[in-house]
């Protein structure tokens, strides 16, 4: 019973829209501000340090009347890897699939370098998404070449 | 290479590199050919570099070229607020090719992707100065006859040193052996090491300067800056060790031969210039040589 009405309380409340699933917990609000979330109009609803299966703790992000293009969802990735995303149409689940880290970002993170000409004049930034050796996300900036860490990374 | 811009050493490859030594080799036979009559070359200096821009100016000179530019931020309309794509932009309208020397990082990647002509980077603040790194390849394989696999040193400000790092990526390709040779907090980054690493090398680290000395076929010396230390005493206690003295060479091999990026300011002993091991002048008279090889290559003209 208890867990039914939890799966009713995350998924099924959304007549149209996307469930974004699985967000590490310490991670949602950053998940939330990537994708501009803060500045919609339509209802978003969202929780966070609630119990998972998989992960122990995670957060979740429900937003109505919205849909999303890959390439906007898997922004999210640098922050959360392991989201998953549901589209719900007429409250059926339509689709559900893992974001994927892009190979490269443009425009949404700053270099961590306070050198970098990119943080003193109006260069977009651009960046090579990496692994290093011990698994962790990196970005390589394309102008400075140096490098930043999934801990430094501040979403503009 | 014809129109392409260089503005890290990592976007050329080994091919193109030592393509260009060979031009290099053909201009220090005959470095005054009028082949840049046409041509105009403007070098932007937002920060003043000396050497470098006197290097770059007797390059071209000595071809033929001409020359428009600024020597320092100040004197230029960048004191007026004019933005970095601007300046670039219109100066692209009065020249072939555009030197320049910028203090931030990624400024050249960012012109040359704004300018439309060539961009060769004299130094984009702590990140690339490809055009130092081109010169010390040539003066090894000068000294040495050949690139590959040598057993080559670094002294001093292994951290900081962009020359140095930019050094140690290029050479990854040619099989060398490294000896970083630094106090324990100007170590060589990890970042750097990682190069050498995947690369399948080896590297060794020391502190002392003379333990090095029997091993290596290039010392490359660097300046230790005292700002660089976070404890002053720190600086005093290591400043000595690093400089290089006639006596500590007596042991080294009879090829080996001493660099420098230069200036230098104490880290070698002005009675070290007279030995026959001393290279870091000719290092710099390198520079023109390939300077001017890049300039000829970029412009289709060699």
């Amino acid at each position: 019973m208890e867990n039914s009405v939890q799966k009713e309380l995350k998924v099924s409340a959304l007549e149209n829209g996307t469930v974004i699933d699985h967000i590490p917990s310490t991670r949602l609000f950053t998940a939330i501000k990537i994708l501009k979330l803060e500045k919609v109009s339509n209802p978003v609803y969202f929780g966070t340090n609630m119990n998972s299966q998989k992960y122990g703790s995670k957060g979740i992000i429900k937003i109505s009347d919205r849909f999303f293009g890959r390439e906007e969802i898997n922004k999210i990735a640098l922050v959360a890897p392991t989201a998953t995303l549901i589209e719900i149409k007429d409250y059926k689940v339509v689709s559900k699939y893992t974001v994927e880290t892009p190979s490269e970002v443009q425009s949404f993170v700053k270099c961590f370098n306070p050198k970098c000409i990119t943080n003193h004049q109006a260069v977009p930034t651009k960046f090579k998404v990496f692994t290093d050796d011990k698994g962790f996300l990196k970005l390589r900036c394309h102008y400075c070449e140096k490098t930043t860490t999934q801990e430094n990374m501040v979403f503009q | 290479m014809k129109n392409r811009s260089l503005i890290s050493i990592n976007d050329f490859s080994k091919k193109e590199y030592l393509k260009i030594l060979d031009i290099a080799e053909e201009f220090e036979e005959n470095p005054r050919q009028k082949i840049l009559e046409n041509h105009v070359i403007a070098t932007l200096f937002f920060e003043p570099s000396t050497r470098t821009r006197l290097s770059f100016e007797s390059a071209i000179s000595q071809l033929g070229g001409k020359i428009i530019g600024f020597t320092d931020a100040s004197s230029s309309s960048v004191s007026k607020g004019e933005t970095l794509m601007d300046t670039i932009k219109t100066v692209a309208n009065y020249s072939d090719l555009i030197v320049m020397r910028h203090p931030l990082d990624g400024s050249a990647r960012w012109a040359s992707e704004v300018a439309g002509i060539p961009i060769i980077n004299a130094g984009d603040g702590a990140n690339q100065h490809p055009t130092q790194c081109l010169l010390d390849m040539y003066s090894i394989r000068k000294t040495q006859g050949t690139l590959e696999n040598i057993h080559i040193a670094f002294v001093g400000d292994l951290k900081y040193g962009r020359t140095v790092h930019s050094l140690v990526i290029a050479l990854t390709q040619f099989n060398a052996t490294f000896h970083l040779v630094s106090p324990e907090e100007l170590k060589l980054p990890s970042v750097i090491k990682k190069y050498i690493k995947d690369s399948g090398l080896k590297y060794h680290q020391y502190t002392e300067l003379e333990s090095i000395m029997d091993k290596v076929d290039i010392l490359y010396m660097t300046r230790i800056q005292r700002e660089r230390f976070a404890d002053p005493m720190e600086y005093e206690r290591v400043k000595n060790s690093y400089i290089l003295k006639n006596k500590m060479l007596e042991n080294s091999k009879s090829n080996m031969r001493v660099l420098h990026p230069l200036p230098r300011v104490n880290e070698i002993e002005e009675a070290v210039d007279q030995n026959t091991k001393a290279y870091y002048f000719q290092q710099a008279r390198n520079g023109v040589y390939v300077r001017q090889a890049l300039l000829a290559s970029i412009l289709g003209l060699k």
